[in-house]
């Protein structure tokens, strides 16, 4: 299964990825070979093959509704380009 | 032309656990700025979600309170989109196989019959942060502590004809789950929102039409208003020859008009896939009904009951089972009282009012239930006439007002009686107290004995006030039937 060009710069565009078009076609390519590669799965016949949501043959443990986390804001913070009065800063985002 | 109105409600409720869906961070309303934000809430790399067995039990609950097929396999999946409320870059959610299938709730029309709606489904999954865009200098200020707080997201079929029933319904909802325990309820801190699908089409005709979606509405009134005036909008543009384009769209309670969100450059395309952090949840039928024997009487069960053994009108048990704190209050009063219509009277009355004056919920009135019991008691037994029952109830709300509020139903009878307020009916004392007023008034007696027969009713009034200004307390019925026979003797 081949991709368009405009497939891959959507791709690009939910990923938050900046390409230049110089790279599109190489990405075009690369990504195409991925897909073709996974797509050698639909030879194998799955007709009695129940669909998988998980790997792992288990089922989710489950926690106990308790509080266990405390305050580590100052901690967290430190990696953060920049905070105000506890916030998160980020470039403004307005719906 | 005539058109029909469709709508689907998605109602999201947060879920009372104390703490979050996938971490052990707190999920405790109003706290300062991301202090209840950890590492998983955060997304940073190197954790792993655990699932908060509360919020299963609870979203459990759910389904089996609206008669839906609970699944028992359930899967978590990744909705991906990147917004800096969201730190993961994904929403984790249930797509393919939620918790809670295909149900359905009742809801109740101006016209006092039901209608059933049908719902979709309900599935588990996490609240996204807060931005704030004012006063950061010109940057968003982002709050993760709602990040991670589990969520019931209850998606309804496109069965809503109008806003009314669609206000009907997210009313009916909020009943459901703050009787079950599972919300709070709290629409002022956004613990229930609701996003409404509206779309017109023709009347009689099968397909719907274009459905605009408007987010994030959070009160009752606000979800029949915003309703309102989008059919009006789709209804001019349609009636105009236009059509409508699919969108989210916003409401402004203030200008009372929806408007286009900004619409986003590239279409959404959340590419879904099953979460690999979190396993499969199975649940058996064990489970499923060990949840099932700790579901409370819930609404339509208790207003059919309050109609059916305590013969209270529909009205009455409408409004009293609506809320289980109110149903709770009401029913302990009027067991006290062993009288239901007093007891609904009074809720609905003086309780209500009380209520809505302070801006209280009744969990916080100074009258406790026990005490309006003693109250309506003390009127049953002829203690209290009506009059001073209101005193005892206004004095027990001004001491609680006044910070000295006294819960004891002691306290009640020790009011009654340092107020005076206990009811003479003694009809030998009221006849002596009725025969000092005519003395002292002879003016009025003349006046009354001038006054034609047929309007002596009412000219009886004064002598009525000032009996009872004469000796507080006395029961009105008997002054009337002593003044009655005392005045007939005079002429």
């Amino acid at each position: 299964m081949a991709l368009e060009q405009d497939q891959v710069r959507n791709i690009a565009e939910l990923c938050r990825l900046q390409i230049d078009d110089a790279q599109i076609a190489a990405y075009q390519n690369n990504l195409s070979n991925i897909l073709e590669l996974v797509d050698q799965l639909s030879a194998v016949d799955t007709s009695d093959v129940a669909p998988m949501a998980h790997p792992l043959d288990a089922v989710q443990r489950l926690r106990a509704d308790q509080v266990t986390e405390s305050n580590q804001r100052e901690h967290f913070q430190q990696i953060a380009p920049a905070t105000e009065r506890g916030h998160y800063l980020v470039p403004r985002v307005v719906e | 032309m005539e058109w029909e109105v469709v709508i689907g409600l998605e109602i999201h409720a947060q879920l009372a656990t104390k703490s979050k869906i996938f971490s052990g961070a707190s999920t405790a309303y109003g706290a300062d700025a991301n202090t209840q934000a950890c590492a998983v809430d955060l997304g940073l790399p190197g954790v792993l979600p655990v699932f908060n067995e509360e919020a299963l039990r609870m979203a459990v609950k759910f389904g089996l309170a609206i008669d839906a097929e609970i699944g028992k396999r359930s899967v978590f999946d990744r909705k991906n989109y990147f917004y800096p409320d969201s730190p993961k870059g994904y929403q984790t959610t249930q797509l393919h196989h939620p918790i809670v299938g295909m149900g359905h709730i009742d809801i109740e029309l101006d016209n006092g019959s039901s209608k059933r709606i049908n719902v979709t489904r309900a599935h588990l999954e996490e609240d996204a942060g807060k931005s704030v865009h004012e006063g950061f200098g010109g940057m968003s200020g982002i709050d993760l502590n709602r990040a991670g707080t589990p969520l019931v997201e209850i998606v309804s079929e496109p069965e809503l004809r109008s806003a009314k029933e669609a206000s009907a319904y997210f009313r009916k909802m909020h009943s459901i789950v703050t009787y079950l325990g599972i919300c709070d309820g709290d629409l002022s801190q956004g613990s229930m929102r609701c996003d409404c699908n509206v779309s017109l089409r023709p009347k009689g005709q099968q397909e719907f039409g274009t459905r605009t979606e408007i987010k994030n509405v959070n009160s009752f009134r606000n979800v029949e208003r915003a309703i309102d005036v989008e059919i009006e909008r789709q209804m001019d543009v349609l009636e105009d020859g236009g059509t409508i384009t699919q969108e989210t769209r916003l409401y402004d309670a203030d200008k009372n008009e929806t408007r286009s969100m900004r619409s986003k450059e590239v279409e959404n395309d959340y590419r879904y896939f099953p979460c690999p952090d979190l396993l499969p949840i199975i649940i058996d039928d064990n489970y499923i009904e060990a949840v099932r024997s700790t579901l409370p009487e819930l609404p339509d069960a208790k207003r059919k009951r309050f109609i059916e053994s305590h013969q209270l009108s529909a009205n009455d048990a409408a409004v009293l089972a609506s809320s289980r704190t109110l149903a709770d209050y009401f029913e302990i009063a009027a067991q006290a009282a062993n009288d239901y219509q007093l007891a609904a009277n009074w809720v609905q009355g003086d309780v209500s009012a009380t209520l809505n004056r302070l801006e209280i919920d009744i969990s916080e009135l100074p009258v406790n239930a026990e005490q309006l019991g003693r109250i309506l008691q003390l009127i049953k037994d002829n203690t209290l006439n009506n009059g001073g029952a209101k005193e005892v109830f206004n004095a027990l709300v001004a001491l609680g007002e006044a910070g000295k509020a006294d819960s004891t139903v002691e306290k009640v009878d020790a009011l009654v009686d340092s107020m005076g307020l206990k009811q003479v009916s003694d009809t030998g004392a009221i006849e002596a107290i009725v025969a000092d007023v005519l003395a002292n008034n002879p003016k009025l007696v003349e006046g009354y004995l001038n006054t034609p027969v047929e309007k002596r009713g009412k000219a009886m009034g004064p002598f009525i006030g000032l009996t009872r200004k004469a000796a507080k307390g006395v029961n009105p019925q008997v002054v009337m039937e002593v003044l009655k026979k005392k005045l007939e003797e005079l002429g």
